[in-house]
């Protein structure tokens, strides 16, 4: 049978469109959305095509607010955590000192614990301090949560580094800031940068410890979240799509540069 | 930082090394004259590369000083002294292509234009065309030559090799050395080289030091080395030799007449390196390839004055050039015999009764109380 055939040799390909599609689809029907005028408040049925939502995104009231917050808390999120976790990643794997095996495995416990948890028990935390719920408790609880991350990230990158290349440095006349700067930080930067973005993800999305610890702030996903009692306006999908749009275009420009690198190394 | 013209000799002055309670280095005195391609050589764990480590500075001694020329650089950090390291798989820089891999050293002492520098290390070590290429698209012969240039661009007084052709193949290893030994003639600067391949040492090292357990057993030139080893360690780790527990009988002018197996061998008083009376014990040693095989039936043609074991051959294998024989004898079981294949040596076949003849003048005497068969290479260290 040249159908079934043809299936076969054709397996893997079909597997790996139906996984695309599968991955995509959700943010496709965002993106088609984000071109929808709905009738009534809720933007769940498509009426008819328009760009009204692309003309005027910070046209609902307190959204822009709370993107630009979150972008805000995101960002030194990530700023914070990189540099405390790739430090500490370092000493773990360079250094032995006490307590070296514990703070290894307590810095795994914010992965492993239920988010709800985490969120209730920095909300205990935070009010028996008596501190202000805000921006600086929400930027506190995401760099905790984050530095899991970074760490696990920049380990593993540390781990596979080859300890003589520093020797080397120091060898060929670099002292210590040199070596770092010049050998150790561009070797381990794939894997700051990977926890770098990982953590400005979870960062920005994040809603149940936020939820907790916000106050009478409100992020974008707080935001998203109570619009969804109320009605969603179409802007949260223009947002939606750019975003991705803009992750997209990164990921490419990144692959793309990398690329060239490569080749004009080859010639 | 690097007057590569101004001279000196590497100085160890009781260095040591231990780490914990384990003694990696003993207290040791060597002195490598300037402009010398000198050897360390030893098994995995005898304290060469820790040795090397001492003098490039990244490792500090437990005691001891380490002198380059006149100048105490004990105290200095490995990027304050004139000396530069080949190493182990040798950490080229993922990161930066072989030009500026090349130009790491040149760069960090604030030398801008390196172009000229770098080019001519190119041409030196045959790397013009992969100038640009990154260190992963290079075969391990070319990696090896990138280290090599990143390190002598910089003029070290020294240069400091550790293990650089161990990662490669035979065939590139024999080429590489004389590359090596081409290139250090080339730019006359010292060379300090770690390795465990007795053959690669005694292929390139001008001087070589024979390192066992924390402590230098001999030092020579090679020839000096292999023809007379002081020690079964030495005489053993450098090729083959022939070991054979012997009593001293007289001696006989200038010559020692000893006893194994009821044998009569004579060894010139000069090659023996232990007081030897009569009576005493020796150990007797001749290398394999000194050695003639003729068949029992033939003794009568061996030249008078020869020394001579009878023995049954136990086993023979053909490896081009020669033909290696076991032989046990009452003198000592698997005695060696490498035979040069000249012609083909009909009924010298596992079983066969031989007399094992050769010029007493190649035979040397070690000390009889030490191990044997130390230095000899165990199967699972040659994997």
């Amino acid at each position: 049978m040249p159908i079934l055939k043809w299936l076969r040799r054709n397996l893997v390909v079909i597997a790996g469109l139906a996984t695309l599609a599968y991955l995509i689809l959700p943010n496709v029907v965002v993106m088609v959305f984000s071109f929808n005028k709905p009738n009534g408040r809720f933007n769940y049925s498509w009426t008819r095509f328009s760009t009204d939502a692309w003309q005027d995104p910070c046209g609902v009231a307190d959204m822009c607010g709370s993107l630009s917050l979150s972008l805000q808390i995101a960002l030194w999120a990530t700023i914070g955590s990189t540099v405390l976790g790739a430090m500490i990643a370092f000493a773990l794997v360079r250094y032995r000192f006490r307590a070296r095996g514990a703070i290894n495995s307590l810095i795994f416990l914010p992965m492993a614990m239920p988010e709800v948890v985490m969120a209730a028990s920095l909300l205990t935390l935070f009010l028996n301090m008596g501190a202000q719920l805000g921006f600086w408790t929400i930027l506190i609880a995401h760099i905790m949560f984050c530095l899991s991350f970074v760490v696990t990230a920049v380990k593993a990158r540390v781990m596979s580094m080859d300890p003589r290349l520093e020797e080397a440095a120091r060898d060929l006349y670099a002292g210590p800031v040199q070596t770092f700067l010049r050998v150790t930080l561009p070797i381990a930067s794939p894997g700051i940068a990977a926890g770098a973005l990982l953590a400005f993800a979870l960062s920005f999305d994040d809603f149940i410890i936020t939820n907790f610890n916000a106050g009478s702030t409100v992020t974008f996903p707080m935001f998203v979240w109570g619009s969804a009692q109320r009605g969603t306006p179409v802007q949260i999908n223009v947002i939606g799509t750019a975003m991705f749009i803009i992750a997209v275009v990164v990921v490419t420009a990144g692959q793309f540069i990398a690329n060239r690198r490569k080749n004009s190394a080859k010639a | 930082m690097t007057d590569s013209t101004a001279g000196g000799d590497v100085r160890l002055t009781g260095i040591s090394k231990t780490y914990g309670s384990f003694t990696a280095v003993h207290p040791l005195e060597l002195t490598v004259p300037q402009g010398s391609f000198f050897a360390l050589l030893g098994a995995s764990g005898c304290g060469k590369t820790t040795t090397l480590r001492m003098i490039a500075g990244l490792e500090e001694p437990t005691t001891g000083t380490v002198f380059l020329g006149d100048k105490d650089v004990t105290d200095l950090p490995p990027y304050k002294r004139p000396v530069n390291t080949v190493f182990q798989s040798y950490a080229l820089f993922p990161h930066l292509n072989v030009t500026e891999n090349i130009a790491f050293g040149l760069r960090r002492r604030g030398i801008k234009s390196v172009k000229k520098q770098v080019d001519d290390m190119l041409e030196l070590v045959q790397l013009g065309d992969f100038a640009h290429r990154k260190p992963h698209q290079l075969s391990g012969g070319q990696q090896q030559r990138v280290a090599v240039a990143r390190a002598l661009i910089n003029h070290p007084q020294v240069l400091l090799l550790d293990e650089p052709l161990g990662a490669l193949d035979l065939k590139l290893r024999r080429q590489m050395q004389l590359e090596l030994k081409r290139i250090q003639t080339e730019v006359g600067i010292t060379f300090v080289h770690v390795t465990h391949d007795q053959e690669e040492a005694m292929t390139m090292a001008d001087t070589v030091a024979v390192m066992n357990g924390g402590r230098v057993e001999q030092l020579g030139a090679p020839a000096d080395l292999y023809e007379n080893p002081k020690t079964t360690f030495v005489a053993n780790f450098l090729g083959t030799s022939n070991l054979i527990e012997a009593e001293v009988a007289e001696k006989n002018g200038d010559d020692l007449v000893v006893t194994a197996g009821g044998a009569k061998l004579r060894l010139p008083g000069g090659r023996c390196s232990a007081p030897a009376s009569s009576g005493g014990k020796l150990l007797v040693g001749v290398r394999p390839e000194k050695i003639s095989l003729a068949h029992r039936d033939d003794e009568g043609a061996i030249a008078e004055g020869r020394n001579r074991v009878s023995g049954r051959i136990v086993d023979s294998s053909f490896i081009g050039v020669s033909t290696q024989y076991l032989v046990d004898s009452p003198a000592g079981k698997g005695l060696s015999v490498y035979e040069q294949n000249v012609d083909r040596r009909a009924g010298l076949l596992p079983g066969a009764e031989v007399v094992l003849h050769w010029n007493p003048a190649h035979t040397f005497g070690l000390d009889a109380a030490q191990a044997i068969d130390a230095g000899v290479e165990k199967v699972e260290d040659a994997a």
